[in-house]
């Protein structure tokens, strides 16, 4: 399936990621994607070269006082780990469709998401970021057809699709596929008309959760005529 | 070899020579649980994995227990690192990176620290010269980081090494978000050239 993927991050996104220094919601969005992509594994894994090399140049710091450090003394061996009992899935991910960090952290498979309607046709699912980070992170299930709002608002932006697709003027972006959004963008992506769209979505500010309700209050709000149109061209795409 | 070195003061880093004998000592620490490997490796790079540590705050007494934590986990997962996969010092940045991420950000270590993940996506087995070609990435990532101009090489450390995301990054240097990816973007594209006849 892995061959299938089309839409991978940015460099810049997989470096930061690599580095270890990429916001914790947009570190989860590339954990679950390299877990379904072979190509972005290999790339982290020459940019995990990078921090190895500058590692290995740092500057070493002596200990406060001057003295060498005290040298641990290691732990008698710890047992021998059994053999994995059973082999892994072939994908790295679960039975149940959700990519295996996503399922391992969140403990959810793709039918047990908890949804909660936000409106007709669009369903979502925050999902926990550690205390004091910035930002969102949420499940998010469009009905087939029905238009995805999405943002820039001066934010970096992931979605990783997980079920079904969506379409924008860019192409079409379908499972494992990563839109990596340029800060700046603004477009209009189309959940597909028959599967519909199950998809990660996370974002560096929590600012964007105003853009997104403004957006789905405007498609359902006094503005009918815009969402009308984009409906129109929803169906007929 | 081990035996004659052992008295020696502790050598400035050298990158050929070091390296292997990085990856000799994580496999003598692997399988045969040698203390003696632990130590040199630790001596090595403790007051490193310390200073990276205290990049991103650490005071020194954290960034020494973190030290000290990262190597142990080098030694009670030995047994995870392959030398065929990967190189030592790449094993030991994952460790540290997401120790990092862990204790000092306090959030979630959402990347992989060894590469079972990797093998489970992998449809074939590695090449039995794989641990030969990691050894000529290493070398051409170092050759490609040197020759980096100023500006992009900055920005790599800062990411890699002071642990700052691109927005604080920006604000660091005082650039455009916009100017800051595009540094970085240059800066992959030439490691990525330095690698390509080796995939």
């Amino acid at each position: 399936m892995s061959t299938t993927i089309t839409r991978h991050p940015e460099a810049d996104t997989l470096m930061s990621y690599a580095a270890g220094s990429l916001p914790e919601p947009l570190a989860a969005a590339m954990a679950a994607h390299a877990a379904m992509c072979r190509h972005c594994c290999s790339e982290l894994r020459d940019m995990e070269l990078i921090g190895a090399t500058l590692l290995a140049e740092a500057a070493a710091h002596d200990t406060q006082d001057g003295k060498v450090a005290a040298i641990p003394t290691p732990p008698p061996p710890p047992p021998v780990a059994p053999a994995r009992s059973e082999p892994l899935p072939a994908a790295a991910e679960t039975a149940a469709g959700l990519p295996e960090p996503l399922a391992r952290r969140c403990c959810l498979t793709l039918d047990s998401i908890p949804w909660k309607r936000l409106l007709p046709g669009v369903w979502h699912h925050h999902l926990p970021l550690s205390p004091g980070v910035r930002g969102d992170l949420r499940l998010v299930r469009i009905a087939p057809g029905r238009k995805l709002p999405t943002h820039g608002h001066g934010a970096s932006e992931l979605t990783l699709v997980l079920d079904g697709a969506f379409a924008d003027e860019v192409g079409v972006y379908g499972r494992g596929d990563i839109q990596d959004i340029d800060y700046r963008t603004e477009h209009q992506p189309v959940a597909d008309r028959k599967l519909g769209c199950i998809c990660l979505i996370a974002c560096d500010r929590s600012l964007r959760f105003k853009g997104w309700l403004g957006l789905l209050l405007r498609l359902f709000g006094p503005r009918r005529r815009s969402d009308g149109r984009g409906r129109a061209q929803a169906a007929t795409s | 070899m081990f035996a004659a070195s052992i008295d020696q003061p502790m050598a400035r880093w050298s990158p050929g020579g070091a390296r292997t004998r990085m990856s000799e000592l994580l496999s003598r620490i692997a399988r045969e649980r040698s203390d003696d490997a632990f130590r040199r490796l630790f001596e090595e790079f403790a007051p490193r994995i310390r200073g990276y540590m205290m990049r991103q705050g650490a005071d020194g007494a954290t960034a020494e227990e973190l030290a000290q934590e990262t190597l142990l986990t080098v030694w009670n997962k030995a047994g995870l690192y392959s030398a065929g996969k990967g190189t030592s010092t790449t094993w030991i940045f994952r460790i540290a990176r997401n120790l990092r991420i862990d204790r000092l950000r306090k959030e979630v270590a959402w990347q992989e620290l060894s590469e079972e993940h990797a093998e489970t996506v992998a449809s074939e087995e590695p090449a039995p010269d794989e641990a030969l070609s990691r050894r000529q990435r290493e070398v051409r990532v170092r050759a490609a980081l040197d020759g980096l101009p100023p500006d992009q090489r900055e920005v790599v450390v800062l990411a890699f090494i002071d642990g700052l995301s691109q927005n604080e990054i920006a604000k660091r240097l005082s650039l455009p978000l916009g100017t800051v990816k595009s540094r970085v973007r240059l800066a992959y594209q030439k490691v990525r050239d330095a690698l390509r006849d080796l995939s």
